[in-house]
């Protein structure tokens, strides 16, 4: 087996070195009733190259070359070379984590630059090191209001990604946290009169998504009044991470629970992608997952270390706030790298191009059918009513022109009847959103 | 270090000073060494009921939390704020750097717990 | 100390590399943006009151500065790439290229969730093949690819548990736990609102059945086990084990972190197994990452299958594959679409590359490997437990100790020896554990080194305490003072610290 460094006669020396006369006495612990002894039922060896081959097979069976004019929490942006060329050395994608501090700087330092990016784009003051996805992190981010507050329910705006209040119900099921929702306006935004009905002295906390799953920007200022007038704490869940680099940062939140796809990480059919949270200072010590801490070494010189680790689940057990370990290293590294190569200023001019291509297909779009939720911001996404059936037209639109665009809302949102979720980003041209016009007025 | 001939003690390896009334409770140097470098100190707030026995807040190192027990049952009426900044003092001079003073509210709780000289016989076996 | 003892390594020369926002500086770029097809649009009348004002605090740099700025910072790391990576129980093996290859072809990198499933045929079969592989790896009946890592995946298993116990009637209210096991099997089972009993070890370092015996009762849902555990030893009592806890009508999760000393060796579904997740990152060669992502699927019995997160990978009668949504039963979602399916395509093109032989092979080295280390330092470090181990082995500094010696100093002076040291202070059951797995990547020439490295700090621990005490002597920079970084945490950068 090619990945396997002995010989034969090397595997025999080592035996002889133990004193066992045979592999198969070094696995005597098992008993003999349990030791699987025929072959798995699994394909013979494959070369490298039958291996490309039969994945290249399976990729020609997926969707080639398509046009992409949906988001949904999973956005198309450009990926610059620089990305992978750096994150395939070895050092980056084979060290694990960083626990110890004096061969793993570099992963330390990247860690402390990603949380600093956070930082200033979300207007918060700590930020982790990385969650699995936005979903789960901000299902955490929920877990920690109520470890903040000490009160144990959650009021979700149903303007949340449906796939995110899944797992937060998931997450929330066992840990005593009744959750309630909350609906939205007819301009898209969460219904602050039903927000200010909802909220009580017993709410851990209000969770929102901003640009939430209809693509509309929510008013932050108004929901967190509402909100903190009660000593609740707002939660706001950002998919779009791009939207920062444009929209004002949710700064009047207590936690951001960000999804940092949009920067650089492949859309790679829903994962890896990177979960952040980020808060203030005072709920440091209820934060979950990895922090990386700024310190010196005995000569003074300036390194860095995984700190603040009482929190975690390695020494406070049962006990953690939470039972994450594993995180989302490397897809990190990515943001960061595609935040330092767009920079301050390329990112907010990317942002514009996004906000143009969007009102340029629904300006297109709206010629062709009804939009909905008019009378509030947007950034890159937003929703259309039409005549023809939403599910046929997305089904055309991908069997027919290779476009993946127009999401049925039915599937999520029965009241919203017969419409669908549409994005578009810099990379989606004019042609295709010219093309999908057509096909919607089919 | 010294243990303070006056102080009572836990097996939990809390000290407790009684002054009429007034208790106040601080973590011995035994348990400061034993943990190492402190590095935060979480308290309860000022009007909390402590019951003997039960935790009432939690002292950290680097990589290790360490329940706080309480040697008697009480109110709180104080707690060392200085620690939130200077954890370091529970580890400089353990005896001094108190935690909570609390109103008691059954002082013969403290007639059940160690003289000195048994504490330092108790410390000596756990070594 | 002298350089010459050292066979792995030499020193050489490293860049100094400041943070990244310390080259800032305005009007440098690293970026093009296309020629915009559409009309421009005026930010500030698109989103009004919602426009940002000031831009985030991001760097302004160009493309060679960010890429001399990573390479740097990544010779500051060490990496499986370098060298064995002994860290017991995170399985450091070799990562290999194809995976890396196939997981960036452009129409799997670039599938999007949403897509219609009929232009993700290729995405489902991947899922599909992959789910097959390692339900048939297992002994298991099915599985979910959905949770993100090991711990995610240990909380849909208990997830399971529970869904299924309450279809019986009673959730119950506490799992059992041995005191060797991973700090996150505790903090999950809490998680899902079970209350944590500590299990003790026998000494042999196995469960304690009669302690077993007396904490099983109908209170108790069930048993997260790690076999073989954190001390490398494969509890033999597992059939006897998964017996007790059926009988009382427990369930029995095995944590499958340690799943590389069992590969085509022995199925946990044929010792009485319930559940268990497997770590696609330890086991089954995608990379680290320097912490994530890593990928966490469950598989479990039929029993079990009805509860499942959805969707599930589900095939037509035609042979097409669907996601299937309808799932009554299920414990719902653990994560945003399908989880982390760019290590899935990595972990099927890992079993592709062994097949059953390669498979067995790489379970019998790393098995193998340890074993050789256990011989070959026995004697030089104390052994706790004499029980016989499997794919990792853990030491003690006890005899390190009388020189006021610890664990965590001689893994620091591993260092400059050239590897990474091994897992530190863990297990718990152990004071001052020293946990190495070297996993079936080690050639003997790697193995014989860290030997050699080994012997000559315990040599050194005696002849020279101060400098194991102070080591590494041979970094960038030499031992962080990591109670400052918690006293006063400094997390993330800011202008005026220049």
């Amino acid at each position: 087996m090619r990945y396997l460094p002995k010989s034969p006669d090397e595997r025999k020396l080592m035996l002889d070195a133990i004193g066992a006369g045979s592999v198969d006495e070094l696995f005597a612990p098992i008993p003999e009733r349990f030791r699987f002894t025929r072959d798995l039922c699994l394909p013979p060896q494959m070369a490298e190259s039958e291996i490309v081959d039969w994945f290249r097979a399976r990729a020609a069976e997926n969707a080639n070359g398509q046009q992409i004019l949906l988001g949904a929490g999973a956005y198309n942006h450009y990926r610059p070379l620089a990305i992978d060329t750096l994150i395939s050395r070895g050092e980056w994608f084979t060290a694990y984590t960083p626990y110890q501090p004096e061969i793993a700087q570099g992963t330390l330092q990247a860690i402390f630059e990603f949380q600093t990016m956070i930082c200033g784009l979300t207007g918060m003051e700590v930020a982790n090191a990385s969650m699995y996805d936005g979903s789960t992190g901000a299902a955490e981010a929920v877990m920690m209001a109520m470890r903040v507050t000490g009160r144990h329910e959650a009021i979700l705006a149903r303007s949340v990604h449906p796939e995110y209040r899944e797992v937060i119900a998931t997450y929330a099921k066992y840990q005593g946290l009744p959750l309630t929702e909350v609906g939205f306006s007819t301009n898209g935004r969460v219904d602050l009169e039903a927000l200010d009905k909802a909220v009580t002295d017993k709410t851990a906390c209000v969770l929102i998504q901003s640009p939430n799953f209809f693509g509309t920007i929510e008013d932050v200022v108004a929901i967190a009044d509402i909100v903190h007038a009660k000593g609740a704490l707002l939660v706001v869940s950002v998919a779009e991470a791009l939207s920062l680099a444009l929209v004002k940062p949710p700064a009047e939140a207590d936690i951001v629970a960000l999804e940092a796809q949009s920067f650089g990480v492949p859309l790679s059919y829903g994962g890896p992608y990177a979960g952040v949270i980020a808060t203030r200072e005072k709920f440091i010590r209820q934060i979950p997952g990895r922090l990386a801490g700024q310190t010196t070494d005995r000569d003074g010189k300036r390194g860095f270390v995984l700190t603040l680790s009482t929190r975690e689940q390695h020494i406070r057990r049962e006990k953690a706030t939470s039972n994450i370990c594993t995180n989302q290293a490397l897809v990190a590294l990515m943001v960061n790298i595609y935040m330092d190569v767009y920079g301050k200023v390329g990112l907010r001019e990317l942002a514009e191009q996004n906000l143009a291509k969007a009102a340029y297909a629904r300006k297109t779009l709206g010629a062709k059918a009804k939009v909905l939720f008019e009378g509030a911001p947007r950034f890159n996404e937003f929703v259309i009513e039409g005549t023809a059936d939403a599910e046929a037209v997305f089904t055309r639109l991908s069997k027919d022109k290779n476009i993946v665009a127009g999401l049925p809302l039915k599937r999520f949102y029965p009241e919203l009847g017969n419409t669908s979720l549409w994005c578009a980003t810099e990379l989606t041209s004019r042609e295709a959103i010219d093309t999908a016009a057509e096909e919607v007025a089919r | 270090m010294a243990y303070p001939p006056e102080y009572k003690y836990t097996k939990e390896h809390e000290w407790l000073s009684v002054d009429g009334a007034t208790g106040t409770i601080g973590i011995t140097d035994f348990a400061q060494n034993s943990l190492g470098d402190i590095v935060f100190v979480e308290l309860p707030k000022v009007g909390a009921e402590l019951t003997a026995g039960s935790t009432f807040g939690t002292v950290e190192s680097v990589k290790a939390v360490s329940d706080l027990y309480a040697p008697v049952s009480g109110t709180v009426t104080a707690v060392n704020e200085e620690l939130a900044t200077t954890p370091e003092k529970v580890n400089n001079d353990p005896h001094a750097a108190w935690m909570v003073r609390l109103t008691l509210a059954n002082p013969a709780e403290a007639e059940g717990l160690l003289a000195v000289a048994d504490y330092e016989k108790f410390i000596a076996e756990e070594q | 100390m002298s350089t010459k003892d050292i066979k792995k390594v030499n020193t050489h020369p490293s860049q100094n590399e400041g943070l990244i926002f310390e080259h800032s500086s305005p009007g440098k770029k690293a970026y093009r943006l296309r020629q915009l097809d559409v009309p421009a649009v005026d930010a500030a009348s698109e989103l009004g009151s919602a426009l940002r004002t000031e831009a985030a605090a991001l760097p302004e740099v160009s493309e060679v500065e960010i890429v001399r700025h990573f390479t740097r910072l990544s010779t500051w790391n060490y990496a499986v790439d370098h060298g064995m990576y002994p860290l017991g129980s995170c399985t450091m093996k070799y990562n290999p290229r194809v995976n890396e290859y196939v997981a960036r072809l452009e129409s799997i990198a670039g599938a999007h969730p949403y897509q219609s499933e009929a232009s993700a045929q290729g995405a489902l079969r991947i899922m599909k093949t992959l789910a097959d592989a390692l339900v048939e790896i297992c002994g298991m009946d099915a599985i979910t690819l959905q949770p993100a890592a090991g711990a995610h995946g240990e909380m849909t298993g208990i997830l399971l548990m529970r869904a299924y116990l309450e279809s019986k009637g009673n959730p119950r209210k506490k799992i059992l736990i041995p005191d060797s096991a991973h700090g996150t099997n505790p903090a999950t089972a809490a998680m899902v609102g079970y209350q944590v009993e500590n299990l003790r070890s026998n000494a042999n370092g196995m469960v304690d059945l009669a302690a077993l015996e007396a904490q099983m009762n109908e209170d108790v849902a069930g048993l997260m086990l790690t076999n073989p555990n954190t001390l490398g030893i494969f509890d033999a009592q597992i059939g006897e084990i998964a017996e007790i806890l059926h009988a009382k009508g427990g369930l029995l999760y095995m944590d499958g972190a340690n799943m590389n000393a069992l590969v085509a060796k022995a199925r946990p579904g044929d010792f009485g197994v319930d559940m268990m997740h497997l770590n696609l990152h330890k086991t089954f060669s995608t990379p680290h990452g320097g912490g994530g992502p890593g990928s966490g699927p469950v598989a479990c019995k039929a029993h079990l299958e009805p509860f499942l997160p959805k969707p599930v990978v589900a095939e037509n009668a035609d042979g097409s594959l669907r996601l299937d949504y309808d799932r009554p039963q299920s414990v719902g979602r653990v994560r945003a679409f399908f989880g982390n399916f760019g290590m899935h395509v990595r972990a099927l093109a890992y079993i592709m590359a062994n097949g059953p032989d390669g498979l067995r092979q790489t379970t019998e080295d790393a098995v193998l490997n340890a074993n050789y280390l256990r011989k070959k330092l026995e004697g030089t470090f104390d052994l706790p437990y004499a029980t016989p181990t499997m794919h990792e082995t853990v030491f003690s500094d006890k005899l390190q100790n009388k020189q006021g010696i610890k664990t965590g100093d001689i893994a620091k002076r591993l260092i400059d020896y050239g590897f990474h040291p091994y897992t530190v202070s863990f297990p718990m059951v152990v004071h001052g554990a020293m946990m190495i797995e070297p996993t079936e990547s080690e050639p003997l020439e790697e193995l014989d080194l860290f030997v050699d490295a080994m012997k000559a700090i315990a040599a050194e621990c005696e002849s020279d305490p101060e400098l194991v005490k102070n080591a590494p002597h041979t970094t960038r920079l030499s031992r962080l003072d990591e109670t400052a970084a918690a006293r006063k945490p400094i997390l993330r950068w800011k202008p005026e610290q220049k």
